[in-house]
């Protein structure tokens, strides 16, 4: 009895509002062609290789040491980003200084900036002749052309990540529970800790996660100054291109399976921390 | 702890939120701070509280001024208007905060919980986390949170506001109850005169930002000291409180 | 507690604003609270500037380190303009199609429910969490000659991979879920009862959308076209994948500006970078009026 009344209640909603068939029927149609019918031939070619090849080709040593690459600079800059990103939105939420406008416009910066003009100054910049790079390579440190200039490129597209998705967290925080733990006796640094950080955590842990998947499949920005050594500064991306280039689509394919899947992976761990989280927010 | 104001003024962005507050709460006092929305009660709470600081004029507690004193270290228990129960700690490690702040040994603070929990009646509940509490119990919590550092002045910013009306009754004389077994001198903050006249003994009326009259229930109904005061104050339901009682 | 009895019983609304003003405290001076303040501050803007600004400033300083001259004959290059061209066509396309897109998805999804609502809604964000180079590489597979549409095509005379189709369809792939990403969230939180009124009263869908929901969702729809063309500008790793770097044909800004750069032309690579830094730029001036204007 009851579904029979929920479904009436459906067809009737359908009904009001008029376009449900247009919108549903240009909708599938433009994803499919675009997004679905395109990715479908991402697995009909990788079926070109048997499972033994395919196997063969995501361990061979070149392309496992392109996922570490890809992975642990990633991981870094994303770490990086969730320290930095926390500042900078701390400081864009909680103080009043000149030029704040400027700092929260520029945060915007990588998101606009084309990933290759970005990659290309960055090398300049951090190059042993650069404004940087040359104080660095003074003590010996080279940035240009190792995993630390990945790192740093990777770094630069993902920070807006992290203070997009604190920022707005920040603002709406609830002032009372910073208050009522200072009423109780708590320090800032101790209130930091166990009241607004737990706080913060999702959030963080969403911008942390974006910034990861992005430095994972970045490009453009990384190409320039990785200098791309193999088994030191290949990243995987890069390697999908190589093989392109030698026209071995099926192994591209793989690779770029293998890599989908790291990216699942990771997007499905953080997600189910959040759900986990989400269990306290209601109230 | 004996409260004392002393021409305390305070402005936000050009809102006069205190003019010349001046008033006293005696030791073990009950006082209800009573007002329309904007009349400057709540600013005087938090001031007392060190949670804002006044323009010009003296807070003491115990006769000692205390303005330059940071909040955390008056002696101070808050209870806010939403609870502010921190919502990624169980109940007993909401209680347990102040006493783990304070490096008080394990021993000591589970003690000081449990005794806690037992006279909020939640026993059973020390380990769930705010948002599986009811508004009652979590104003429970906020009672005892505030009350674990053993403070000695309560303050409690519209206590019964977030509650719905059926517990409320029930809550206050809970509440008052509980303040007098404690024998904790409070502060509350209401807009309610009903609660007021039937909660606290001592009624600091504000309006405007100012003090317009400071008595007991009766002194108030008695002899209204401001038009003001005769007009908001009804006194017919507090009469036949008292006729019955 | 349920929010109708919070608004009823609820907090002392005047006093309350009172202290929401006071968001921003600034902290007095000469306190450690005020030190740590600066420091942050300090911190914050030394990161702004090693990580963006510099950038910035190489990109300015080696396009003009030849001179006038050199710069205005990289920027008035015939190659340059052709580029530009592309990158314009494809920017263009990639708003145009993603906001029709966009708008049949967000009001499907936000004014009825059906099953597999949310299949839909994670289908459309795959896009924005591949990396680029796998986004070109399902072209390729898909048209290029080893792909299943490549003799069909081949046999119609039909480039689409390494020419200007491609590019095409690479940008507006990468920038796929951005203005649907901008309108759902406000269709959906405007809900439906305007549209159900107006349905009731007979109006058509056409009239429902243009006088009802259309002027709910503008602010977002031109928030979410800006997001859309500064990627598709400034998108490289597809479009790498899939132009074939035929230079003139093929070849939109960035990648022009990677030949440039390789053929260890910087002066030229890094003045054609200008252009797109000002593009940029002006993009980041429209987003934060759209917002300001928003707020």
């Amino acid at each position: 009895m009851e579904q029979q009344i929920t479904k009436v209640k459906n067809r009737r909603e359908i009904r009001v509002i008029p376009g449900f068939g247009l919108s549903m029927g240009v909708t599938l149609a433009m994803l499919s062609t675009i997004v679905l019918i395109p990715l479908v031939s991402l697995f009909t070619s990788a079926a070109q290789l048997s499972f033994q090849e395919f196997v063969e080709v995501v361990t061979s040593p070149q392309i496992v040491s392109g996922y570490m690459v890809s992975l642990s600079c990633a991981f870094f800059a994303a770490l990086i980003n969730t320290a930095f990103g926390l500042m900078l939105a701390w400081v864009l939420v909680r103080y009043d200084f000149p030029g704040k406008r400027l700092m929260d416009g520029l945060i915007e910066l990588p998101f606009a900036l084309p990933t290759a003009v970005a990659g290309i100054a960055l090398t300049y910049l951090y190059s042993d002749q650069g404004w940087i790079g040359s104080f660095f390579a003074t003590v010996g440190v080279k940035i240009a052309y190792t995993r630390i200039g990945i790192t740093i490129a990777m770094i630069f597209v993902g920070i807006p990540f992290v203070v997009r998705a604190v920022q707005p967290v920040l603002e709406k925080m609830d002032r009372q529970y910073e208050e009522a733990a200072m009423m109780l006796g708590a320090g800032r640094r101790y209130t930091f800790a166990r009241v607004i950080l737990p706080e913060l955590f999702p959030a963080l842990l969403a911008g942390f996660g974006l910034a990861f998947a992005r430095g994972i499949g970045e490009y453009g920005s990384v190409v320039f100054i990785a200098g791309n050594i193999p088994y030191e500064t290949q990243i995987a991306p890069l390697l999908i291109m190589a093989k392109l280039e030698q026209y071995k689509y099926a192994d591209a394919t793989a690779i770029a399976l293998v890599l989908l899947l790291l990216s699942f992976l990771l997007m499905l761990i953080i997600n189910s921390v959040q759900i986990y989280m989400q269990k306290f927010s209601k109230s | 702890m004996y409260v004392e104001m002393q021409h305390i003024h305070k402005t936000f962005d050009g809102f006069r939120a205190s003019n010349d507050v001046s008033f006293g709460v005696e030791k073990g006092h009950l006082a209800a701070l009573l007002g329309p929305s904007g009349s400057g009660k709540t600013t005087i709470l938090r001031m007392i509280a060190g949670l804002d600081m006044p323009d010009s004029g003296e807070i003491l507690l115990n006769g000692v001024r205390v303005n330059e004193l940071p909040g955390s270290k008056r002696g101070i228990g808050f209870v806010f208007q939403n609870y502010a129960l921190f919502r990624y700690m169980t109940v007993a490690e909401n209680i347990a905060f102040g006493l783990e702040v304070q490096k008080k040994g394990k021993k000591e603070i589970k003690e000081r919980v449990d005794e806690l929990l037992e006279l909020i009646s939640m026993k059973e509940l020390g380990k769930r986390y705010p948002n599986q509490l009811s508004g009652g119990q979590k104003q429970r919590v906020a009672f005892a949170r505030a009350l674990a550092p053993n403070p000695q002045l309560l303050l409690l910013d519209e206590p019964f506001a977030a509650i719905d009306a059926k517990v409320r009754r029930e809550l206050r004389a809970w509440l008052k109850e509980m303040i007098e077994q404690v024998g904790i001198t409070s502060i509350f903050v209401t807009h309610d005169q009903e609660e007021a006249m039937e909660v606290a003994d001592t009624i600091i009326i504000t309006n405007q930002g100012r003090i317009e009259q400071i008595g007991t229930p009766e002194d108030i109904c008695r002899e209204p000291q401001t038009d003001f005061v005769a007009d908001f104050i009804d006194c017919r339901r507090f009469q036949l409180l008292m006729a019955i009682k | 507690m349920p929010e109708k009895l919070q608004k009823k019983y609820g907090p002392d609304h005047g006093e309350d604003g009172i202290h929401s003003i006071q968001k921003v405290i600034e902290p007095p001076k000469g306190s450690t609270k005020h030190i740590t303040r600066n420091i942050l501050i300090g911190i914050s803007a030394l990161f702004l500037l090693v990580m963006l600004i510099l950038p910035l400033a190489v990109v300015v300083v080696n396009a003009l380190k030849e001179g006038w001259a050199a710069y205005s004959a990289a920027l008035l290059d015939e190659y340059t303009g052709k580029a530009l061209q592309l990158t314009l066509l494809a920017t263009a396309a990639a708003i145009l199609v993603n906001t029709v897109f966009g708008i049949f998805a967000a009001y499907l999804l936000s004014k009825f429910y059906f099953r597999g609502r949310e299949l839909v809604a994670t289908l459309i964000d795959i896009p924005f969490s591949i990396s680029p180079v796998i986004a070109g590489l399902v072209f390729i597979l898909t048209f290029g000659s080893v792909g299943w549409m490549g003799d069909f095509l081949t046999a119609h005379n039909i480039r689409i991979v390494f020419a200007v189709p491609g590019i095409l369809l690479a940008t507006i792939f990468v920038t796929f879920p951005f203005v649907f990403r901008e309108l759902f969230p406000v269709m959906n939180a405007q809900g439906k009862d305007e549209e159900e009124a107006a349905g009731l009263m007979g109006a058509g869908g056409f009239t429902i959308f243009r006088r009802i929901t259309f002027p709910h969702i503008k602010w977002a729809l031109l928030y979410g076209i800006i997001l859309c063309s500064a990627r598709a500008m400034g998108e490289f790793g597809a479009v790498s994948v899939i132009s074939g770097h035929l230079r003139g044909k093929t070849n939109t800004l960035p990648l022009h500006v990677e030949i440039l750069y390789n053929e260890f032309n910087t002066t030229a690579a890094f003045a054609v970078s200008s252009i797109l830094v000002i593009l940029a730029a002006l993009i980041l001036i429209a987003r934060n009026l759209v917002e300001w204007k928003t707020k």
